[in-house]
């Protein structure tokens, strides 16, 4: 077995890896559905942002080893981290669930993706900057197909209302840990790195509001639930997802395709 | 509509084009990297020629293929040592697909990409099914009677439809 790596994630690094981890894990999840699907087109659709997602988070961890400057490339730092080095939110680590959960959670997180990478389009970090003006574009797609897909639902068939609010109960609580503000956050923003996350609050719920409406989807009540993946404290799911996501860069160190 | 760099006046630099103006995209080989906008600059160094490229999509899997596709081409004609650098910023858009690609494109059976327009590049609001999609006409027919049937196609870039008139089904370039 290859030996873990040990990060020195200073907060710009911590800022940086709440982003893309964020975006390789959902892109884990969203390749689970590779031939797993409801139909083909969906099958496809579903990797196809997977892929977009594995793009953006290669970009960012690429960066990431740069700025740490300790010789770690994106490989190493996508496959040979522990749990506690991964500063994603809870949300994407959540199990896939059914299509209604999937997309219903993609458009929790492409919504408060295309808020941030609009931002960050704007960052005082100009390798950031040109990272996020390609993921703006992206993430707009994704928000457009989750939409859709969340107002077919929820406007469909019994079962399908059924199983779009069921997702909804469950999710929600887990959306409030993308606005949480803290120390990182401050320092982000002090130095015009990104956007206080905080401060893209209004904006998503405004858009989710939107396709609620369109949906006919109640906004839940807020709850006092908060999920703390983005400080490196995870759900039980993460583990079981990177136990999976490493085995063959642990098992074959170096391994290259 | 902004155009790739123009090549500059060395004899090197001009037969680089002309070359990778014969490299077809691996995904879609109806239409070269030069048609897609892709190659943003060829430079000559004391040492080689440079050749400057601009991914499309940050996951797209085309771009190391691509990549080497370039080098193979250039050094097969005789040009090299010839390198590879990509370049993030300006953001690759399709409004950089050339007049002639487009045709290409049309020709192959894509559809196009209309311009992207500049307040949805900025502004990205949610926008109801119903008025989401603009209305295509068939590559095959003409027919205008089509309809969306999966916003990803074959590939990230593309977009599946089919014609109601003539009952094919047919891809849409996304504009991005």
């Amino acid at each position: 077995m290859t030996q873990s790596i040990e990060l020195r994630a200073s907060a710009d690094l911590q800022y940086l890896l709440r982003l893309g981890d964020t975006a390789l894990i959902l892109a884990q999840r969203l390749g689970e559905w590779c031939g797993h699907a409801p139909v083909l087109e969906e099958d496809i659709a579903l990797t196809n942002m997977a892929l977009d997602l594995v793009g953006q988070a290669r970009a960012v961890l690429t960066h990431v080893g740069e700025l740490e400057g300790r010789g770690h490339d994106e490989d190493q730092l996508a496959f040979l981290r522990d749990e506690r080095d991964y500063y994603n939110v809870t949300l994407v680590e959540l199990p896939r669930g059914d299509f209604a959960w999937t997309v219903l959670r993609n458009l929790f997180v492409a919504t408060w993706a295309q808020l941030l990478w609009e931002r960050l389009a704007r960052s005082s970090d100009p390798e950031l900057a040109a990272i996020a003006a390609k993921a703006v574009k992206e993430s707009r797609y994704h928000q457009r197909h989750a939409a859709d897909w969340v107002v077919r639902l929820a406007d469909g068939t019994d079962e399908s209302r059924r199983r779009t609010l069921a997702a909804l109960d469950a999710l929600w609580p887990y959306t409030q840990e993308l606005f949480e503000g803290d120390a990182v956050d401050d320092h982000a923003h002090a130095s015009g790195l990104g956007p206080r996350w905080a401060d893209l609050r209004d904006a998503w719920q405004s858009e989710i509001t939107a396709v609620f409406g369109e949906a006919g989807l109640p906004t839940p009540a807020a709850s006092r639930f908060r999920s703390t993946g983005r400080r490196g404290v995870h759900s039980e799911h993460l583990g079981h997802l990177l136990s999976e996501m490493q085995s063959l860069q642990r098992a074959y160190p170096g391994g290259q395709w | 509509m902004i155009p790739a760099a123009q090549p500059a006046a060395s004899a090197r630099v001009a037969a680089v084009w002309e070359v990778l103006a014969g490299v077809p995209d691996p995904e879609v080989p109806a239409v070269s990297v030069c048609d897609l906008g892709i190659v943003r600059d060829v430079v000559e160094h004391a040492d080689g020629v440079e050749i400057i490229l601009t991914p499309t999509y940050s996951g797209c899997p085309a771009t190391e293929a691509i990549e080497q596709d370039v080098l193979a081409a250039v050094r097969t004609a005789g040009l090299g040592p010839v390198r590879v650098s990509l370049q993030r910023s300006p953001a690759w858009t399709t409004d950089w697909i050339s007049a002639q690609g487009r045709a290409k494109l049309l020709a192959y059976g894509i559809v196009p990409p209309g311009p992207v327009a500049a307040d949805t590049a900025v502004a990205m609001r949610f926008i109801p099914r119903a008025r989401a999609a603009a209305a295509l006409n068939c590559p095959r027919c003409g027919s205008a009677a089509t309809q969306q049937l999966s916003a990803f196609g074959s590939t990230a870039c593309k977009s599946l439809y089919r014609c109601i008139t003539c009952r094919e089904p047919f891809e849409h370039f996304k504009a991005l």
